[in-house]
């Protein structure tokens, strides 16, 4: 594939892309003080524009062009109907500060929504508002914090997470103003219940759980760990990142968790957009509900008002969530339903023994236990390969890889989700693909070495990138 | 599938969730087809008003502005709608070249050294801007903010900062007067302030560099089209909301936090960052780095717990900044600016009217003879949207309103908007 060049070195001088209606008022000079000389952006024309963007996106492995399926990242097919329902000229078009009595419809379908995900996660209330997975997490956490604060007991800065989580977890503790205490994973993948029972004492704040957790194992001892927490005077956070094992099965609510994010841009395939944005709800329990981050629609009588709950910890973001990211969800929502929930949740999970069970001889799977809706393999093939490599070897045979060298506690870590989308017939290619890749690692090993042969680059030096950044175009 | 896995029953699986806590379903209506779903969903959009069936003239944060028809199509490309987080770069070089394009251009908008590939939105793109400037202050413990902020914003900040001991400090009026000290660790200035006045910055920032603290700018993007950009009078960290530069509405959200910093402080700003570097035959490409300050590597000790970006928001504003370029993106700004001041003049000289903004880019604050709550509800009836009533925010403000004039709005509307209004004051 030819070079792509950058915007700045397709501008050719006097042109333009779009162009606005002729003034209609007389010119207003800007104060001399204020005024601004020169500004260098790009002058492109409209079919340039087209040409460049177009043939950057060839670039991109998607879920629309390849199987992708990276661990914890629920890959899965993003339907196209939610973005004609997102592209309603009603949503478009929808001032955020036209007040409630002029944006019923957007209020109606963010209860709605609400409703929806109270019911699959078995809690009391939810907040759209957080715009990310680890913006619901902060939101969770800060929502522990007042309530610990407001039951005196400020001393309790201690949160506790398991050796499995995603960085993010520790990560929005800290914002939060809390201490963090790994708690080790036993034998089984599981929370090592005596190292728990060990941590807890009058510091702690709570733990949070990821279930099923980034091995892709349910927390059997779910229940026990909440009772014990709760009897050490903590709050179980829950981080719905793999919820689509779960949905129609499960509730986390009823489990004694109480508070929790999904992520939208996940379990209800709400599009990544190569990064964002997401949707980042949080549910609570009745304890833990008067705290949520605002505003969240109520219902009254046949309206519908945003306020905020009695005790929130306030605004996580201007306005009122990703809404347009909502109306996604909720399409996602109406068009699965019910029994349609549940299917995600057997399909996601069948899908991915399936896929274990055609690797595992090859790829070691340390847990041996079912798994839920993804597994982690260890790319220990053979001498001198690594899973690094066999991540880039993948994507000669057109797959994209999956995520590699995490969870940390697991070495040469391939973490697969093949997600609940995908069919038997794509299940079997990439199987096939992985199988081929080991015997190319003892046969052949400089294959997997010098892979990927077919990208649009080759492997990047990343060392030279942060030693010696260049973060903007210098022309 | 279930014979090559040696299960029976796809039940099996779920085998280690305790019985009891096994549920039969859920208490939701069964799935509907892609007809009656968006029957149902565009039903709930005709119950909104469109700013497109209105004269509109509310912004306050969230700006009506024209976005070309190329931004929505190519951004809507599957390969960037449904490509994940670029960590595999070999597979990702599209999004990577368009985040390290927007940063670029954005980075020279914003006169700043080096832009990230964006935070949510405007308001927690300054939270963490204000987070990153007390971090990077030690033994200063102080931040002041201007009372003339976006409300939400400062209750974002609020949100954000209440585990930490900061000591927040408003000041009114013109940040160059604002009292910093030997214990502040970064003043916010606002450019416009919520109210839509604009101040020139250069005084303040180069006194709060004397007094050694950072100089944080919220800034309207697009106004630094026309106006002196932060970085060229000396900001050490700008945060923007970057909807107005090719996003929809989408009441409230997903819009775009841009956030831009120096050299000297750009290990310490949180948000990804993709950077230029070379393949092993010296090809050009594109990677996330600078990744030691992020949550995937730190953990607790990362300088935020930012695990995204705003990738097809941003998308949009990198396509949107390409197509107008440096004339279009200019000629925007400036009919916006024209618009707005012919609209207050037009206002400022009707009987009971007064124009409160001296200095202004395309949203000024007007005195109302009546409460302003009254005049939006009475002009929307005609299908006028006047602006924001200040009240909404300050009770104790009821005959302010905040009027926002964009490239949108025709001379037409900008009279008609002046008719009613000297009408409503009757």
């Amino acid at each position: 594939m030819r070079d792509e060049p950058l915007v700045y070195e397709l501008s050719r001088a006097g042109r333009k892309g779009c162009s606005l209606p002729k003034p209609d008022v007389p010119e207003y000079a800007v104060p001399e003080d204020l005024a601004r000389e020169g500004l260098d952006l790009p002058e492109l024309d409209e079919l340039t524009v087209v040409r460049h963007f177009t043939r950057l996106s060839q670039k991109n492995f998607s879920i629309d062009t390849e199987f992708y399926p990276l661990g914890s990242c629920t890959m899965k097919y993003n339907p196209k109907v939610n973005e004609v329902a997102a592209s309603n000229p009603g949503w478009r078009n929808l001032h955020p500060l036209v007040g409630d009595e002029y944006a019923q419809g957007a209020l109606e379908l963010m209860w709605r929504l609400q409703e929806g995900l109270r019911e699959v996660g078995g809690f009391a209330a939810v907040s759209l508002q957080p715009a990310a997975g680890a913006h619901g997490e902060l939101s969770g956490v800060l929502m522990i914090r007042a309530a610990l604060r407001e039951r005196g007991a400020h001393a309790r800065k201690k949160m506790l997470i398991p050796d499995s989580a995603h960085g993010t977890n520790p990560a929005s503790c800290t914002m939060a103003g809390f201490v963090t205490q790994t708690i080790p994973s036993g034998p089984d993948g599981n929370i090592d219940m005596a190292a728990l029972r060990a941590a807890l004492d009058e510091t702690v704040a709570g733990i949070m759980i990821t279930n099923p957790n980034t091995l892709g194992l349910f927390e059997r001892n779910i229940e026990e760990i909440c009772r014990l927490v709760h009897e050490a005077g903590g709050y179980v956070y829950g981080d719905g990142a793999n919820m689509n094992a779960l949905t129609g099965i499960f509730k986390p609510g009823n489990s004694g968790i109480d508070v929790m994010h999904f992520n939208l841009h996940k379990t209800f395939s709400t599009p990544h957009g190569g990064g964002g944005p997401g949707a980042g709800m949080v549910a609570a329990n009745k304890t833990l509900a008067p705290y949520l981050p605002g505003p969240v629609a109520v219902k009254n009588g046949d309206g519908y008002t945003l306020e905020m709950p009695p005790k929130s910890i306030g605004r996580v973001k201007a306005f009122h969530g990703n809404f347009g990211v909502l109306v996604r969800a909720y399409s996602y929502l109406l068009m699965t339903g019910a029994n349609g929930l549940r299917r995600v949740a057997e399909n996601a999970v069948l899908n991915a023994n399936y896929l274990k069970s055609l690797v595992e001889d090859v790829y070691p799977v340390p847990y041996k236990r079912n798994c839920m809706h993804e597994f982690v393999a260890k790319g220990t093939i053979a001498d001198g390969v690594h899973t690094l490599d066999i991540a880039k070897r993948l994507i000669d045979y057109g797959f994209h890889p999956p995520t590699i060298y995490f969870p940390l506690i697991v070495q040469e870590a391939l973490m697969i989700e093949p997600t609940e989308t995908e069919s038997k017939e794509t299940l079997d290619l990439y199987a096939d693909a992985l199988k081929k890749i080991a015997m190319e690692a003892v046969a052949q090993p400089e294959l997997l070495h010098d892979a990927p042969h077919n990208a649009p680059v080759a492997r990047l030096d990343e060392v030279m990138a942060a030693r010696r950044p260049i973060l903007c175009y210098r022309g | 599938m279930l014979k090559a896995v040696g299960a029976s029953s796809v039940e099996e699986f779920f085998s280690d969730i305790p019985e009891h806590l096994r549920i039969k379903g859920l208490d939701l209506s069964d799935g509907v087809s892609e007809i009656e779903a968006l029957n149902e969903i565009d039903s709930l959009a005709e119950r909104n008003v469109q700013t497109k069936k209105m004269d509109w003239f509310l912004g306050a944060g969230a700006y009506y502005g024209y976005i070309p028809a190329v931004v929505p199509t190519l951004a809507g490309r599957g390969e960037f709608l449904t490509a994940y987080t670029p960590y595999q770069p070999e597979v990702s070089q599209g999004t990577l070249q368009a985040i390290f394009e927007y940063q670029s251009m954005a980075a020279k908008l914003l006169g700043m050294p080096v832009v990230n590939a964006s935070h949510y939105d405007g308001a927690t793109a300054l939270a963490e801007a204000v987070l990153m400037a007390w971090k990077a202050k030690e033994n200063r413990n102080r931040i002041l903010l201007p009372v003339d902020l976006h409300p939400e914003y400062s209750q974002v900040i609020a949100t954000y900062c209440t585990s930490f001991n900061i000591e927040f400090v408003q000041y009114e009026g013109a940040p160059e007067s604002a009292p910093v000290d030997e214990d502040t660790a970064a003043i916010v200035i606002a450019y416009p302030s919520f109210s839509g006045e604009v101040y020139p910055i250069k005084r303040a920032v180069d006194r709060a560099h004397e007094m050694g603290a950072l100089c944080i700018v919220h800034a309207d993007p697009l106004m630094c089209a026309i106006m002196k950009s932060p970085g060229e009078q000396g900001a050490d960290i700008v945060a923007a909301e970057g909807q107005s530069l090719g996003n929809p509405l989408n009441f409230g959200g997903p819009y775009l936090g841009i956030m831009g910093t120096t050299e000297a402080l750009v290990r310490r700003m949180p948000g990804r960052i993709v950077g230029e570097t070379k393949d092993k035959v010296g090809k050009r490409g594109f990677v996330l780095t600078l990744s030691t300050r992020e949550q995937h590597i730190r953990r607790e000790k990362a300088v935020s717990n930012i695990c995204s970006n705003q990738g097809l928001t941003m998308l949009q504003t990198c396509i949107y900044l390409a197509t107008l370029g440096k004339q279009g993106l200019r000629e925007v700004a400036k009919q916006s600016y024209d618009k707005a001041h012919y609209a207050a003049g037009l206002i400022g000289g009707t009987a009971g009217y007064h124009v409160r903004s001296s200095q202004f880019f395309r949203e000024f604050l007007v005195e109302t003879p009546k409460p302003a709550a009254r005049i939006v509800k009475t002009l929307s009836r005609r299908g006028i949207m006047p602006g924001l009533a200040l009240s909404r925010y300050y009770p104790d403000r009821p005959n302010e309103l905040l009027i926002c004039v964009t490239e949108m709005n025709t001379r037409a509307q900008i009279e008609r908007l002046a008719v009613a209004l000297k009408e409503a004051s009757k």
